[in-house]
Protein backbone atom coordinates (compact mmCIF):
# COMPACT_ATOMS: atom_id res chain seq x y z
CA UNK A 1 0.00 0.00 0.00
CA UNK A 2 1.45 3.40 -0.83
CA UNK A 3 0.84 6.20 1.36
CA UNK A 4 2.63 9.85 -0.13
CA UNK A 5 6.01 11.06 1.52
CA UNK A 6 5.01 14.14 3.29
CA UNK A 7 6.91 17.12 2.08
CA UNK A 8 6.45 19.24 4.98
CA UNK A 9 4.63 18.14 7.93
CA UNK A 10 5.06 15.26 10.93
CA UNK A 11 4.57 12.05 10.79
CA UNK A 12 3.51 10.24 13.99
CA UNK A 13 5.73 6.91 14.14
CA UNK A 14 5.35 4.12 16.79
CA UNK A 15 2.20 4.30 17.95
CA UNK A 16 0.73 1.10 19.38
CA UNK A 17 -1.23 -0.81 16.74
CA UNK A 18 -5.04 -0.17 17.22
CA UNK A 19 -4.52 2.75 18.73
CA UNK A 20 -4.05 5.98 16.00
CA UNK A 21 -8.24 6.32 15.88
CA UNK A 22 -8.52 7.45 19.45
CA UNK A 23 -5.39 9.76 19.62
CA UNK A 24 -6.59 11.47 16.06
CA UNK A 25 -10.03 11.86 18.31
CA UNK A 26 -8.21 13.30 21.14
CA UNK A 27 -5.58 15.07 19.77
CA UNK A 28 -8.70 17.01 17.47
CA UNK A 29 -7.13 16.01 14.30
CA UNK A 30 -10.17 15.59 12.93
CA UNK A 31 -10.55 19.55 12.53
CA UNK A 32 -7.27 19.85 10.57
CA UNK A 33 -8.01 21.50 6.86
CA UNK A 34 -4.90 19.84 6.03
CA UNK A 35 -4.42 16.24 4.50
CA UNK A 36 -4.00 13.60 7.65
CA UNK A 37 -3.11 9.98 6.53
CA UNK A 38 -3.89 7.07 8.96
CA UNK A 39 -2.15 3.71 8.19
CA UNK A 40 -3.12 0.57 10.79
CA UNK A 41 -0.99 -2.39 11.31
CA UNK A 42 1.80 -1.18 9.56
CA UNK A 43 4.45 -3.85 9.81
CA UNK A 44 7.25 -3.01 12.31
CA UNK A 45 10.28 -4.41 13.26
CA UNK A 46 10.30 -3.80 16.71
CA UNK A 47 6.30 -4.52 17.50
CA UNK A 48 5.23 -6.35 15.23
CA UNK A 49 2.47 -3.84 13.87
CA UNK A 50 2.09 -0.31 14.30
CA UNK A 51 -0.14 2.55 13.64
CA UNK A 52 1.18 5.82 12.07
CA UNK A 53 -0.34 9.18 11.14
CA UNK A 54 1.24 11.38 8.47
CA UNK A 55 0.07 15.06 8.95
CA UNK A 56 0.44 17.25 5.64
CA UNK A 57 0.99 20.22 7.62
CA UNK A 58 3.64 21.74 10.95
CA UNK A 59 0.61 22.43 13.14
CA UNK A 60 1.56 22.54 17.10
CA UNK A 61 0.92 18.95 18.66
CA UNK A 62 0.31 18.60 21.87
CA UNK A 63 3.26 16.52 22.89
CA UNK A 64 2.06 16.44 25.99
CA UNK A 65 -1.14 14.81 25.69
CA UNK A 66 0.44 12.28 22.91
CA UNK A 67 3.15 10.96 25.55
CA UNK A 68 0.48 10.79 28.36
CA UNK A 69 -1.48 8.64 25.31
CA UNK A 70 1.36 6.64 24.42
CA UNK A 71 5.13 7.41 25.49
CA UNK A 72 6.94 4.98 22.98
CA UNK A 73 5.63 7.30 19.65
CA UNK A 74 7.80 9.15 18.08
CA UNK A 75 7.33 12.60 16.02
CA UNK A 76 9.16 13.39 13.24
CA UNK A 77 9.11 16.32 11.46
CA UNK A 78 9.41 16.72 8.03
CA UNK A 79 10.92 19.46 5.90
CA UNK A 80 11.67 19.41 2.51
CA UNK A 81 10.95 15.76 2.56
CA UNK A 82 13.48 14.66 4.80
CA UNK A 83 13.52 14.11 8.70
CA UNK A 84 14.86 17.50 10.42
CA UNK A 85 14.03 16.29 13.86
CA UNK A 86 13.03 13.25 15.84
CA UNK A 87 11.18 14.03 19.04
CA UNK A 88 10.67 10.99 21.52
CA UNK A 89 8.06 11.05 23.80
CA UNK A 90 7.83 10.15 27.48
CA UNK A 91 5.09 10.88 30.00
CA UNK A 92 4.52 14.52 30.27
CA UNK A 93 4.66 15.55 34.04
CA UNK A 94 1.27 17.49 33.61
CA UNK A 95 -1.97 17.03 31.43
CA UNK A 96 -4.50 18.98 31.32
CA UNK A 97 -8.15 17.60 29.48
CA UNK A 98 -6.89 14.61 28.50
CA UNK A 99 -8.69 12.42 31.05
CA UNK A 100 -11.18 13.41 33.37
CA UNK A 101 -11.60 12.58 37.13
CA UNK A 102 -13.55 9.53 37.54
CA UNK A 103 -14.28 10.45 41.24
CA UNK A 104 -18.09 11.22 41.75
CA UNK A 105 -16.75 13.36 44.87
CA UNK A 106 -14.68 15.70 42.73
CA UNK A 107 -14.84 19.53 42.22
CA UNK A 108 -14.68 18.42 38.66
CA UNK A 109 -18.18 16.35 38.80
CA UNK A 110 -20.49 19.11 39.58
CA UNK A 111 -18.17 22.61 38.96
CA UNK A 112 -18.59 22.55 34.83
CA UNK A 113 -15.58 24.95 32.91
CA UNK A 114 -12.63 23.98 35.17
CA UNK A 115 -9.26 22.69 33.47
CA UNK A 116 -8.90 18.31 34.30
CA UNK A 117 -5.78 19.10 35.49
CA UNK A 118 -3.68 15.52 35.99
CA UNK A 119 -0.09 15.34 37.76
CA UNK A 120 2.19 12.78 37.42
CA UNK A 121 3.07 10.51 40.55
CA UNK A 122 4.73 7.43 39.59
CA UNK A 123 6.52 7.88 36.53
CA UNK A 124 7.54 3.91 36.66
CA UNK A 125 3.79 2.83 37.33
CA UNK A 126 2.19 5.62 35.11
CA UNK A 127 0.25 6.31 38.12
CA UNK A 128 -1.31 10.11 37.30
CA UNK A 129 -3.27 12.01 40.16
CA UNK A 130 -6.19 14.71 39.75
CA UNK A 131 -5.03 18.22 40.75
CA UNK A 132 -7.85 18.67 42.82
CA UNK A 133 -8.95 15.33 44.96
CA UNK A 134 -5.68 13.33 44.49
CA UNK A 135 -7.70 10.34 42.61
CA UNK A 136 -5.16 7.87 41.07
CA UNK A 137 -5.11 7.38 37.05
CA UNK A 138 -3.63 4.26 36.08
CA UNK A 139 -2.65 4.96 32.56
CA UNK A 140 -1.72 1.14 31.83
CA UNK A 141 -5.50 0.58 32.39
CA UNK A 142 -6.15 2.70 29.17
CA UNK A 143 -4.59 0.63 27.00
CA UNK B 1 0.04 35.92 49.54
CA UNK B 2 -0.71 32.48 50.87
CA UNK B 3 -3.49 29.74 50.73
CA UNK B 4 -3.84 26.86 53.21
CA UNK B 5 -5.24 24.07 51.39
CA UNK B 6 -3.79 20.71 52.39
CA UNK B 7 -1.13 20.34 55.47
CA UNK B 8 1.62 19.90 53.29
CA UNK B 9 1.61 23.40 52.20
CA UNK B 10 3.15 24.01 55.35
CA UNK B 11 7.08 23.65 55.77
CA UNK B 12 7.65 21.16 58.89
CA UNK B 13 9.20 24.66 60.00
CA UNK B 14 6.33 27.06 59.67
CA UNK B 15 4.28 24.64 61.30
CA UNK B 16 6.87 24.55 63.86
CA UNK B 17 6.23 28.49 63.75
CA UNK B 18 2.65 28.44 63.67
CA UNK B 19 2.68 25.87 66.63
CA UNK B 20 5.17 28.68 68.78
CA UNK B 21 3.03 31.20 67.77
CA UNK B 22 -0.18 29.47 69.60
CA UNK B 23 2.03 29.10 72.53
CA UNK B 24 2.56 32.46 73.02
CA UNK B 25 -1.20 33.49 72.30
CA UNK B 26 -2.02 30.59 75.07
CA UNK B 27 0.25 32.36 77.29
CA UNK B 28 -1.17 36.20 76.93
CA UNK B 29 -4.18 36.01 75.00
CA UNK B 30 -4.50 39.96 75.27
CA UNK B 31 -1.57 40.52 73.87
CA UNK B 32 -3.32 39.37 70.51
CA UNK B 33 -6.57 41.03 71.13
CA UNK B 34 -6.28 43.96 68.97
CA UNK B 35 -3.97 42.28 66.05
CA UNK B 36 -7.00 41.83 63.51
CA UNK B 37 -9.01 44.90 64.28
CA UNK B 38 -10.47 46.09 60.82
CA UNK B 39 -9.86 42.87 59.68
CA UNK B 40 -13.01 40.58 58.18
CA UNK B 41 -12.97 36.76 57.72
CA UNK B 42 -15.34 34.92 55.41
CA UNK B 43 -16.70 31.57 56.47
CA UNK B 44 -18.36 29.94 53.31
CA UNK B 45 -19.17 26.84 54.77
CA UNK B 46 -21.33 24.31 51.83
CA UNK B 47 -21.50 21.85 54.22
CA UNK B 48 -23.07 22.01 58.17
CA UNK B 49 -20.53 22.30 60.52
CA UNK B 50 -20.21 23.46 63.83
CA UNK B 51 -17.08 23.30 65.73
CA UNK B 52 -14.55 24.13 62.32
CA UNK B 53 -17.24 27.28 61.69
CA UNK B 54 -17.57 28.63 65.32
CA UNK B 55 -14.00 28.20 66.64
CA UNK B 56 -12.92 30.10 63.23
CA UNK B 57 -15.59 32.86 64.20
CA UNK B 58 -14.37 32.18 68.17
CA UNK B 59 -10.75 32.72 66.54
CA UNK B 60 -11.41 35.91 64.62
CA UNK B 61 -13.42 37.69 67.24
CA UNK B 62 -10.63 36.96 69.42
CA UNK B 63 -8.25 38.59 67.50
CA UNK B 64 -10.59 42.34 67.07
CA UNK B 65 -11.47 41.12 64.02
CA UNK B 66 -15.03 40.82 62.34
CA UNK B 67 -17.09 37.98 60.67
CA UNK B 68 -19.75 37.12 57.87
CA UNK B 69 -20.69 34.16 56.00
CA UNK B 70 -23.10 31.51 55.62
CA UNK B 71 -23.26 28.02 57.02
CA UNK B 72 -24.71 26.06 54.03
CA UNK B 73 -25.08 25.95 50.90
CA UNK B 74 -29.24 26.26 51.16
CA UNK B 75 -28.35 29.70 52.31
CA UNK B 76 -25.84 30.63 49.62
CA UNK B 77 -25.50 31.13 46.05
CA UNK B 78 -24.75 27.83 45.53
CA UNK B 79 -28.35 27.07 46.04
CA UNK B 80 -29.07 29.03 42.25
CA UNK B 81 -26.42 27.16 40.91
CA UNK B 82 -23.14 29.99 41.61
CA UNK B 83 -19.90 27.89 41.13
CA UNK B 84 -17.16 28.22 43.79
CA UNK B 85 -14.92 29.87 41.24
CA UNK B 86 -17.32 32.81 40.93
CA UNK B 87 -18.09 32.71 44.78
CA UNK B 88 -14.68 32.97 45.80
CA UNK B 89 -13.98 36.10 43.51
CA UNK B 90 -16.75 37.89 45.24
CA UNK B 91 -16.18 37.01 48.67
CA UNK B 92 -12.76 38.28 47.91
CA UNK B 93 -14.40 41.73 47.21
CA UNK B 94 -15.71 41.68 50.84
CA UNK B 95 -13.31 40.06 53.29
CA UNK B 96 -9.74 40.07 54.31
CA UNK B 97 -9.58 36.17 54.93
CA UNK B 98 -11.53 33.06 53.38
CA UNK B 99 -12.52 30.23 55.62
CA UNK B 100 -14.25 27.58 53.37
CA UNK B 101 -15.65 23.96 53.60
CA UNK B 102 -17.34 22.45 50.80
CA UNK B 103 -18.75 18.58 50.32
CA UNK B 104 -16.88 17.99 47.16
CA UNK B 105 -13.12 17.04 47.12
CA UNK B 106 -10.77 19.78 45.41
CA UNK B 107 -13.23 23.04 46.30
CA UNK B 108 -10.93 24.32 48.40
CA UNK B 109 -8.25 24.60 45.24
CA UNK B 110 -10.34 25.99 43.25
CA UNK B 111 -11.54 28.69 45.64
CA UNK B 112 -7.73 29.70 45.81
CA UNK B 113 -6.67 29.73 42.16
CA UNK B 114 -9.92 32.54 42.28
CA UNK B 115 -9.31 34.12 45.04
CA UNK B 116 -7.48 37.44 45.66
CA UNK B 117 -7.17 36.88 49.62
CA UNK B 118 -6.06 33.98 51.13
CA UNK B 119 -8.10 31.03 51.72
CA UNK B 120 -8.51 28.17 54.35
CA UNK B 121 -9.30 24.73 53.44
CA UNK B 122 -12.10 24.20 56.22
CA UNK B 123 -12.68 20.89 54.80
CA UNK B 124 -13.15 19.99 50.94
CA UNK B 125 -15.21 16.48 51.07
CA UNK B 126 -13.04 13.16 52.35
CA UNK B 127 -9.87 15.26 51.36
CA UNK B 128 -8.20 17.25 53.41
CA UNK B 129 -8.95 19.04 56.59
CA UNK B 130 -5.69 21.28 57.43
CA UNK B 131 -7.09 23.39 59.97
CA UNK B 132 -7.86 19.92 61.95
CA UNK B 133 -4.28 18.83 61.51
CA UNK B 134 -2.95 21.73 62.71
CA UNK B 135 -5.11 21.47 65.70
CA UNK B 136 -4.34 17.57 66.79
CA UNK B 137 -0.41 18.72 65.78
CA UNK B 138 -1.11 21.20 68.50
CA UNK B 139 -2.84 19.19 70.59
CA UNK B 140 -0.12 16.68 70.77
CA UNK B 141 2.83 18.95 70.71
CA UNK B 142 1.32 20.31 74.19
CA UNK B 143 0.54 17.12 75.59
CA UNK B 144 3.28 15.09 74.44
CA UNK B 145 5.98 17.73 73.73
CA UNK B 146 7.37 16.24 70.91
CA UNK B 147 6.59 14.42 67.39
CA UNK B 148 9.08 12.20 66.83
CA UNK B 149 9.14 8.29 68.05
CA UNK B 150 5.35 8.03 69.05
CA UNK B 151 2.96 5.53 68.08
CA UNK B 152 -0.20 6.95 66.61
CA UNK B 153 -3.31 4.70 66.28
CA UNK B 154 -6.19 5.68 63.91
CA UNK B 155 -9.10 4.13 64.31
CA UNK B 156 -12.50 3.89 63.02
CA UNK B 157 -13.68 5.15 59.28
CA UNK B 158 -10.09 5.71 57.84
CA UNK B 159 -10.95 5.73 54.57
CA UNK B 160 -13.63 8.88 54.26
CA UNK B 161 -12.26 10.61 57.38
CA UNK B 162 -10.18 13.51 55.96
CA UNK B 163 -9.13 14.49 59.27
CA UNK B 164 -7.03 11.07 59.54
CA UNK B 165 -5.28 11.64 56.04
CA UNK B 166 -4.51 14.85 57.01
CA UNK B 167 -3.13 13.66 60.39
CA UNK B 168 -1.17 10.79 58.67
CA UNK B 169 0.56 12.80 56.30
CA UNK B 170 1.52 15.60 58.69
CA UNK B 171 2.40 13.19 60.95
CA UNK B 172 4.74 11.66 58.19
CA UNK B 173 7.21 14.85 58.19
CA UNK B 174 8.63 13.52 61.81
CA UNK B 175 11.15 10.78 62.78
CA UNK B 176 10.34 7.50 63.62
CA UNK B 177 6.40 7.90 63.86
CA UNK B 178 4.53 4.42 63.73
CA UNK B 179 0.93 3.85 62.50
CA UNK B 180 -1.60 1.50 63.55
CA UNK B 181 -4.45 1.74 61.77
CA UNK B 182 -7.96 -0.08 62.99
CA UNK B 183 -10.85 -0.08 60.71
CA UNK B 184 -12.74 -2.68 59.20
CA UNK B 185 -11.97 -4.24 55.62
CA UNK B 186 -14.43 -1.88 53.91
CA UNK B 187 -13.42 1.69 55.70
CA UNK B 188 -9.13 1.21 55.27
CA UNK B 189 -7.26 3.91 54.10
CA UNK B 190 -7.18 4.92 50.92
CA UNK B 191 -4.35 3.97 48.24
CA UNK B 192 -2.78 7.18 48.11
CA UNK B 193 -2.06 7.31 51.33
CA UNK B 194 -1.10 3.82 51.99
CA UNK B 195 1.52 4.49 48.70
CA UNK B 196 2.52 7.30 50.68
CA UNK B 197 3.31 5.34 53.68
CA UNK B 198 5.01 2.49 51.67
CA UNK B 199 7.44 4.94 49.24
CA UNK B 200 8.29 6.96 52.51
CA UNK B 201 9.43 4.03 54.38
CA UNK B 202 7.20 4.46 56.83
CA UNK B 203 5.97 1.70 59.76
CA UNK B 204 2.78 1.08 59.98
CA UNK B 205 0.22 -2.12 60.23
CA UNK B 206 -3.65 -2.29 59.74
CA UNK B 207 -5.45 -4.31 62.02
CA UNK B 208 -9.21 -4.88 62.90
CA UNK B 209 -9.58 -4.88 66.38
CA UNK B 210 -8.91 -2.05 68.82
CA UNK B 211 -8.35 -4.62 71.43
CA UNK B 212 -5.27 -6.40 69.35
CA UNK B 213 -3.66 -2.61 68.80
CA UNK B 214 -4.15 -0.52 71.70
CA UNK B 215 -1.50 -0.95 74.06
CA UNK B 216 0.83 -0.29 72.07
CA UNK B 217 -0.57 3.24 71.58
CA UNK B 218 0.84 6.65 72.52
CA UNK B 219 -2.46 8.42 71.12
CA UNK B 220 -5.48 7.12 70.04
CA UNK B 221 -7.09 8.93 67.23
CA UNK B 222 -11.13 7.71 67.52
CA UNK B 223 -12.64 8.97 64.21
CA UNK B 224 -16.45 9.05 63.28
CA UNK B 225 -18.28 7.15 60.70
CA UNK B 226 -19.68 10.25 58.99
CA UNK B 227 -23.57 9.04 57.53
CA UNK B 228 -22.68 12.02 54.80
CA UNK B 229 -19.77 10.16 53.15
CA UNK B 230 -22.11 6.96 52.04
CA UNK B 231 -23.80 6.91 49.20
CA UNK B 232 -25.74 3.30 50.62
CA UNK B 233 -27.31 3.69 53.35
CA UNK B 234 -27.16 0.23 54.09
CA UNK B 235 -23.34 0.67 54.03
CA UNK B 236 -23.40 3.04 56.94
CA UNK B 237 -25.90 1.43 58.86
CA UNK B 238 -23.60 -1.68 59.12
CA UNK B 239 -20.46 -0.38 59.53
CA UNK B 240 -21.69 2.53 61.85
CA UNK B 241 -20.87 0.93 65.26
CA UNK B 242 -17.79 -0.71 63.92
CA UNK B 243 -15.41 0.93 67.09
CA UNK B 244 -16.78 1.75 70.46
CA UNK B 245 -14.04 2.71 73.07
CA UNK B 246 -15.00 2.05 76.68
CA UNK B 247 -13.61 1.76 80.17
CA UNK B 248 -12.94 -1.74 79.50
CA UNK B 249 -11.12 -0.88 76.36
CA UNK B 250 -9.11 2.10 78.07
CA UNK B 251 -7.47 -0.73 80.91
CA UNK B 252 -5.51 -2.17 77.68
CA UNK B 253 -3.85 1.34 77.14
CA UNK B 254 -0.53 3.05 78.39
CA UNK B 255 -1.11 4.95 81.57
CA UNK B 256 0.28 8.08 79.41
CA UNK B 257 -1.97 7.47 75.98
CA UNK B 258 -3.95 9.92 75.06
CA UNK B 259 -7.40 9.77 73.40
CA UNK B 260 -8.38 12.67 70.54
CA UNK B 261 -11.25 12.82 68.27
CA UNK B 262 -12.23 15.67 65.79
CA UNK B 263 -15.50 15.95 66.93
CA UNK B 264 -18.55 15.72 66.80
CA UNK B 265 -18.60 12.18 68.94
CA UNK B 266 -21.98 9.96 68.21
CA UNK B 267 -21.63 7.08 70.09
CA UNK B 268 -17.87 5.73 69.17
CA UNK B 269 -16.30 6.84 72.48
CA UNK B 270 -19.06 5.90 75.18
CA UNK B 271 -19.55 8.87 77.89
CA UNK B 272 -17.50 6.96 80.64
CA UNK B 273 -13.98 7.44 78.87
CA UNK B 274 -14.94 11.03 79.53
CA UNK B 275 -13.85 11.20 82.89
CA UNK B 276 -10.91 9.31 82.25
CA UNK B 277 -7.99 11.83 82.56
CA UNK B 278 -6.33 10.19 79.49
CA UNK B 279 -9.68 11.79 77.03
CA UNK B 280 -8.54 14.82 75.67
CA UNK B 281 -10.98 15.51 72.84
CA UNK B 282 -12.32 18.23 74.26
CA UNK B 283 -9.15 19.73 75.39
CA UNK B 284 -8.32 19.44 71.55
CA UNK B 285 -11.07 21.80 70.58
CA UNK B 286 -10.38 24.42 72.74
CA UNK B 287 -6.40 24.17 71.19
CA UNK B 288 -8.56 24.27 68.01
CA UNK B 289 -9.05 27.72 68.51
CA UNK B 290 -6.12 29.26 69.24
CA UNK B 291 -4.12 27.51 66.18
CA UNK B 292 -6.49 28.93 63.88
CA UNK B 293 -5.50 32.02 65.87
CA UNK B 294 -2.06 31.82 65.08
CA UNK B 295 -2.77 30.73 61.52
CA UNK B 296 -4.79 33.78 60.31
CA UNK B 297 -2.16 36.46 61.65
CA UNK B 298 0.49 34.31 59.61
CA UNK B 299 -1.97 34.09 56.74
CA UNK B 300 -2.72 38.31 56.75
CA UNK B 301 0.52 38.53 57.70
CA UNK B 302 0.02 40.14 60.74
CA UNK B 303 2.90 38.49 63.00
Amino acid sequence: MNVDSVERGLVIDHIAAGRSLEIYRILGLDKLDCCVAIIKNARSQKTGRKDIMKIEDRIDLDLDALGFLDPNITVNIIDGGTIVEKKKLRLPETVTDVIHCANPRCITSVEHGLPHVFHLADREKGIYRCAYCDQAHDRRKDQ
Amino acid sequence: MRHLISPMDLSVQETDQLLALADRIIADPKAYSHKCDGKKLATLFFEPSTRTRLSFEAAMLELGGQVLGFSSADSSSAAKGETVSDTARVVSCYADIIAMRHPKEGAATVAAAKATVPVINAGDGGHHHPTQTLTDLLTIHRLKGSFDGLTVGLCGDLKFGRTVHSLIKAMCRYQNVRFLLVSPPELRVPDYIRDDLVSGGFAFTEVERLEDAISDMDILYMTRVQRERFFNEEDYIRLRDSYILDSEKMKLAKPDMIVLHPLPRVNEIAAEVDDDPRAKYFEQALYGKYVRMALILKLLEVE
